[in-house]
């Protein structure tokens, strides 16, 4: 074997026949990030406001003395908000940006279920938005009964998080 | 599953290996060199190790040596994990008790197959 | 570039850079040292291949081949100096430290998610190719030869495998080798158990069987081979095809590659014994240097110091423990009490202050990079410069050194370009051609002193005073003092330098060091003789993990001001506030004129601004300059650890860090420095408005 050969990095998919999804509403839609993401699931808890952050960062909090931001998914969507309280749920995930991982909340309406979905059931996102803004799907898992759209959450949280 | 150890100076390295290894339910321990190896390899038992070649200090031939000489790892499986396995380089790695060799770059299915085949 | 990467890949990506960059250092430090020793040590060679090796190893692991491909060729031509073959000349090792740029351009490409020049990575690579070809054909591990493709039609092939006795000591199992077989097709199998010795005789550490058949299948002899390529010497082994009336095909019994062959193997291959075999060339054990700033590696006796003091503290623990009962609280018990929270505290202290060592690392990581700098440095200047360095055990905390490395870069180019002269000036002047520029680090109180030492001519006092004037920093008639002189050397945009050369004399510089130090905590001090030589002292606090803090309040959240940075608070008066061309408040305070801050406005509370009429300012010194914050409330003062806001978010102008309180919530840091900036930012865009 020559040491030059680029890494096949095809070769991790032979395990993953399907994915577990986490899945939470958010306005009425139900979503989905992969279930190896997701940290811990929490209430809310005020966050302390950073100064200088996007509208749909709305602080930081501490989780087990760790300083971790909180973010408003339906804002970064787009979607109108909501008012926080006691049944607001934050699902704590590990997003990837940079080349480093950070850990932060992300805000959704409502818990829903942890699907199996095969991996021959997502298909790619239809592309409706216009091409400078990345859709924040990576797919959608077609059930029979339902559908999830399963969230990039590198993609929507990854990189614009980095203030510089 | 299989206790399993890697011994490898490159902290990125290595814990590629291991934690592919955890993610296929091994239990893995993991070493700098071949001294932390050894000693790790004296206070617990484990069914298969994985060394580098090239490593500070002690370096992976004299760790196969010195580990063949405990009796507890007499038959234990040591696979070499290097970036190249020139003859020569095989032929001593095989003398001081290496059971086989996996080429760099690590193909994570690749290593998980050559483990099963090794744990059968 | 883009990569394609696993999750998994990916998350070690960060640690491989980082390995790597330390790699590069060790590999530049070592090629250096090659250059200036006269005979090439073979252990500093060992050493340098071994780095090169790794990174390449490295490299192809992550699926970054360019990277993967360079190291290859810097690891082929070091190994032509491993073998003897060629010598580091210092072409050569200019070559190899060309390589090391290359390496590491390549490597902050990809960590950046930046491209990098395919062109002249080609051209380095062809170069040390050159290089290593100019030796004796060096013989180079050959590829692994292909197997021509082979038929795949059903084919029979008789063995015979016969394990020498020790087989079972190198690990591998002739079952687990005989299934693998079987996987291949059908397979008939005896065994030979003639080799078997009486039950008493029988070790059961060794290998007495023997096996014979056949394996009938679409299989070639080298997939056949190939199982058995694990154990080639330590059995024999022999294959033969089997043609349809039972003959056997001579043609077969040649080996299908060009690999020593197989089968049918004649002589008795000698039984390995472990520890026989030449001793291998130990690598000298490596010290400290080793560990890397991501990464911390801990002295055991760090550790059992720990263990001491957390032994204290379990002691001071039974000895409050006692006192609880149900015995009246009489002054006796009170007295014990009072005197076991005494201990108690002094035990938390100490236990903090070790605990912060830990995060400490010896500068020599640091200082590392250095020979390099001023070896090429040097010769661009066409200055002889022996660099000497001392302390370089000294340990810092790691934050502080991250935050090192620009300033003293700085400080050291300026030695090399203002300070020390030429070869013939420094004749002409009575000194030594060779000039000195030294690197040294030291603890002084409570301070680490890291310093850099020049001999050369000395900061010309009278030309920084004119040059001073001219640029309108000094007025005609100020003769200034020494401390004024400095402040003159930090001034934003000074420099006495006639023209700007590309090493130094931008003007920026200076003025970012002492920014930089004083955001540790630090300051910078010049001492200066001229025709003798500078000395430029750079005054860094131990560790930065705990501040005493003061808390503030404003609105409904509460913040932290270090309070090293705090000169006064004052309860403001309304009638000392000037508004300044309508848009600013500043306070007088005794004769000192201070701009004020509305805190509200920096950290974007929303709803209430501080009122002046019920504020207190807190008066701060963020660059040499006064600014006063405005505050609802002052709280209290406490210490608190600094915890990092960008390892999950990212760095935010103003804040220093984030910190956790006394009730868990989450407070910040202000970071005064960075708040002035602000300040002035915003004013500037509103003078523009206003204009």
């Amino acid at each position: 074997m020559s040491e030059l050969n680029p890494m096949t990095s095809g070769t991790a998919k032979n395990a993953a026949e399907s994915e577990q999804l986490l899945t939470f509403i958010v306005d009425g839609q139900e979503y989905g990030v992969d279930i190896l993401r997701v940290q811990e699931i929490r209430g809310w808890s005020a966050p302390m406001p950073i100064p200088q952050a996007p509208a749909y960062i709305k602080g930081v909090i501490n989780i087990r003395g760790d300083v971790v931001p909180i973010a408003d998914l339906r804002e970064r969507l787009g979607l109108p908000t909501l008012p926080y309280g006691q049944t607001t749920v934050v699902i704590v995930l590990r997003v990837l940006g940079g080349a480093r991982e950070r850990v932060m909340g992300v805000i959704v309406d409502a818990m829903s279920d942890v699907t199996n979905v095969p991996t021959g059931a997502v298909k790619a996102p239809p592309s409706f938005h216009d091409s400078s803004e990345p859709s924040p799907a990576r797919g959608i898992a077609m059930l029979e009964e339902k559908m999830i759209t399963i969230l990039d959450v590198d993609r929507i949280f990854g990189e614009h998080v980095v203030i510089r | 599953m299989a206790k399993i150890m890697t011994v490898d100076d490159s902290v990125s390295l290595r814990k590629l290996v291991a934690q592919t290894l955890a993610g296929a339910g091994h239990d893995v321990a993991e070493a700098a060199n071949g001294a932390d190896a050894l000693s790790t390899a004296k206070q617990k038992t484990f069914d298969l190790i994985i060394s580098d070649l090239n490593m500070p200090g002690m370096d992976g031939l004299s760790f196969v040596r010195q580990l063949r000489q405990l009796a507890a790892y007499r038959t234990v499986p040591v696979l070499i994990l290097t970036t190249e396995m020139d003859p020569a380089k095989k032929k001593e790695a095989k003398e001081a008790g290496a059971t086989g060799w996996l080429v760099k770059p690590f193909d994570p299915s690749q290593l998980l197959a050559t483990i099963r085949k090794v744990l059968d | 570039m883009t990569l394609q990467l696993t999750d998994l890949q990916r998350q070690l990506l960060g640690t491989f850079f980082e390995e790597s960059f330390e790699g590069l250092e060790q590999l530049e430090t070592g090629l250096l040292a090659l250059e200036r020793s006269s005979k090439a040590d073979p252990e500093t060679i060992n050493d340098v291949f071994r780095v090169a090796h790794s990174i390449k190893g490295g490299a192809g692991s992550f699926g970054l081949a360019a990277i993967s491909r360079l190291a290859h060729e810097m690891e082929t031509l070091l190994d032509g100096f491993r073998a003897g073959a060629l010598s580091p000349t210092p072409d050569a090792l200019s070559l190899l430290l060309e390589g090391v740029d290359g390496l590491r351009g390549m490597l902050e490409a990809t960590r950046d998610e930046r491209g990098y020049s395919e062109e002249s990575l080609g051209r380095l690579c062809e170069r040390l190719k050159a290089a290593s070809a100019r030796s004796a054909p060096h013989p180079a591990a050959p590829a692994e030869p292909q197997s021509p493709p082979a038929a795949r039609s059903e084919r029979t092939f008789a063995f015979r495998f016969e394990p020498h006795s020790h087989l079972l000591e190198s690990g591998n199992e002739p079952v687990r080798l005989l299934r693998e077989l079987a996987r291949l097709g059908a397979l008939k199998l005896e065994v030979d158990r003639s080799r078997l010795p009486g039950l008493r005789a029988l070790e059961p550490n060794l290998c007495y069987l023997g096996w014979h058949g056949t394996l009938r299948g679409a299989v070639t002899l080298a997939e056949i081979k190939e199982v058995f390529a694990w154990v080639e010497g330590d059995a024999d082994l022999e294959v033969t095809e089997v043609v349809a009336d039972g003959a056997v095909t001579p043609a077969a019994r040649q080996p299908t590659t060009n690999e020593e062959p197989v089968a049918p193997k004649t002589e008795a291959a000698p039984a390995a014994t472990p520890g026989a075999a030449n001793a291998p060339a130990a690598t000298a054990a490596r010290g400290d240097a080793e560990a890397g700033l991501g990464s911390i590696r801990v002295a055991v006796d760090k550790i059992d110091l720990l263990m001491n003091m957390v032994g204290e503290l379990v002691i001071t623990q039974s000895m409050l423990g006692e006192l609880e009962g149900d015995g009246p609280l009489d002054a006796h018990r009170v007295e014990r009490l009072r005197e076991g929270l005494g201990l108690l505290a002094r035990n938390t202290r100490s236990l903090q202050e070790s605990v912060m060592r830990l995060r400490s690392m010896p500068i020599g990581i640091v200082f590392n990079r250095f020979p390099r700098l001023v070896h090429d440095l040097g010769r661009q200047l066409g200055k002889e410069v022996e660099l000497k360095i001392a302390g370089q055990n000294t340990e810092l905390d790691k934050t502080v050194l991250e935050k090192l490395g620009d300033p003293l870069v700085h400080l050291v180019r300026n030695s090399l370009d203002h300070g020390i002269e030429a070869p013939e000036l420094r004749r002409a002047a009575g000194k030594p051609e060779l000039g000195t520029l030294e690197l040294r680090a030291y603890h002084r109180g409570g301070d680490i002193v890291v310093e850099v030492v020049d001999d050369g001519k000395g900061i010309d006092r009278t030309r920084v005073i004119a040059r001073a004037r001219e640029m309108g920093i000094l007025g005609p008639d100020e003769e200034p003092g020494e401390d004024a002189l400095r402040d003159i050397l930090f001034a934003p945009g000074f420099s006495t330098a006639k023209e700007v050369t590309n090493v130094s004399g931008r003007g920026v510089g200076m003025d970012v060091v002492r920014r930089n130090v004083k955001s540790l905590g630090g300051d910078v001090f010049v001492d200066t003789t001229p025709g003798r030589g500078t000395r430029i002292s750079l005054r860094l606090p131990l560790t930065l993990a705990i501040i005493d803090g003061q808390l503030i309040r404003v609105g409904v959240h509460a913040y932290v001001v270090p309070l090293l940075s705090i000169v006064e608070s004052v309860q403001v008066e309304p009638r000392r506030v000037t508004r300044f061309q309508g848009q600013r408040d500043i306070y007088r305070l005794r004769d000192e004129l201070i701009p004020m801050m509305d805190l509200c406005e920096v950290l974007g509370v929303s709803g209430q601004r501080v009122s002046v009429d019920e504020a207190l300012m807190v008066v701060v010194e963020a660059d040499g300059e006064h600014v006063g914050l405005l505050v609802h409330e002052l709280l209290a003062q406490q210490q608190v650890v600094v915890k990092s806001l960008e390892s999950n978010y990212g760095r935010v102008e103003g804040l220093a860090g984030a910190t956790i309180l006394g009730d868990g919530s989450v407070s910040f840091i202000l970071d005064v420095a960075g708040i002035g900036r602000l300040m002035r930012r915003s004013h500037a865009r509103e003078g523009v408005r206003a204009a």
